[in-house]
């Protein structure tokens, strides 16, 4: 098992940083290339949700994002420290938001309701579970890992094997 | 890859070339972009996505705001995209059933309500 963690300033120009650093690692872990994508939206997402709540409510405090391979899986973390409430994952539909938005000031930022990121990530990713940690919440998302993972677990294995009988 | 942004006068019609990708950090620059179209006059709009790299819940709040100003002026916002990756999230929130979702520019551009 093998981990890359970032932890970075609730800065909305680092969520691409983190975005490169999950993808590189993602094809590094073996995730099908197909796959990337969903793992390159699903961090970002992720990712904007808690600089968002972070430049609200703790602008200081780095945002954390742990990418796991474990062999047979792929696992993303992404850690905030102020998330006040659990968020809504259930899925949406805003066809009617944006038809009913009242074409007032709400017209942009406030305009799509604030767990839409959570409920694409959900939309996307068929394992995510949500942990509360501390004053915050981690995202939790899994992907199975096929041959290519297998193929590098492997090569790490006998990487190690020279020192196991020196 | 950055965010690119260009647009050029078709007809009635205003084209925006958007390439590269729209997320958290790029999405007010293509905001501030339709904010100025509809500030100039320009309420019918085709928004080219055919070099946009990837797309997050920022960039579709922008256009849904794009589609609620150019609306307030009887306009119009087309969409032209043919990337499964970027059609996906229209999809999973539902917005297939706001933007009409053209294949290429020309369609769009031929295209009446």
């Amino acid at each position: 098992m093998t981990t890359v963690t970032v932890r970075f300033s609730a800065l909305p120009a680092h969520v691409r940083t983190a975005r490169l650093v999950a993808a590189a690692v993602a094809r590094r872990s073996g995730v099908d290339e197909a796959v990337l994508d969903e793992v390159r939206l699903a961090v970002g997402e992720a990712c904007s949700r808690a600089v968002d709540l972070h430049q609200r409510h703790a602008p200081d405090v780095p945002v954390t994002l742990a990418l796991t391979d474990a062999g047979t899986s792929f696992r993303v973390e992404v850690v905030d420290a102020a998330s006040p409430e659990a968020p809504d994952a259930s899925p949406i539909d805003l066809a009617e938001t944006a038809e009913n938005a009242d074409a007032g000031d709400g017209f942009d930022g406030g305009i799509l309701p604030s767990n839409v990121g959570i409920a694409v990530i959900s939309g996307l990713v068929d394992d995510l579970a949500v942990e509360r940690r501390g004053d915050g919440l981690a995202l939790c998302m899994t992907w199975p890992l096929g041959g290519h993972g297998q193929r590098a677990a492997a090569e790490a294995q006998s990487a190690k094997a020279p020192q196991a009988t020196a | 890859m950055d965010l690119s942004l260009s647009n050029r006068p078709e007809g009635d019609k205003t084209v925006v070339e958007v390439g590269g990708e729209i997320d958290v950090y790029t999405a007010p620059r293509l905001r501030e972009q339709l904010v100025d179209l509809v500030a100039d006059g320009k309420y019918h709009l085709v928004v080219d996505m055919e070099r946009v790299d990837f797309l997050d819940s920022t960039g579709l709040g922008v256009l849904v705001g794009g589609l609620k100003r150019v609306r307030a002026h009887d306009g119009s916002l087309r969409l032209v995209c043919t990337q499964e990756r970027i059609l996906k999230i229209f999809r999973i929130t539902g917005l297939t059933k706001v933007f009409p979702i053209h294949d290429s520019v020309e369609d769009a551009l031929a295209a009446t309500d």
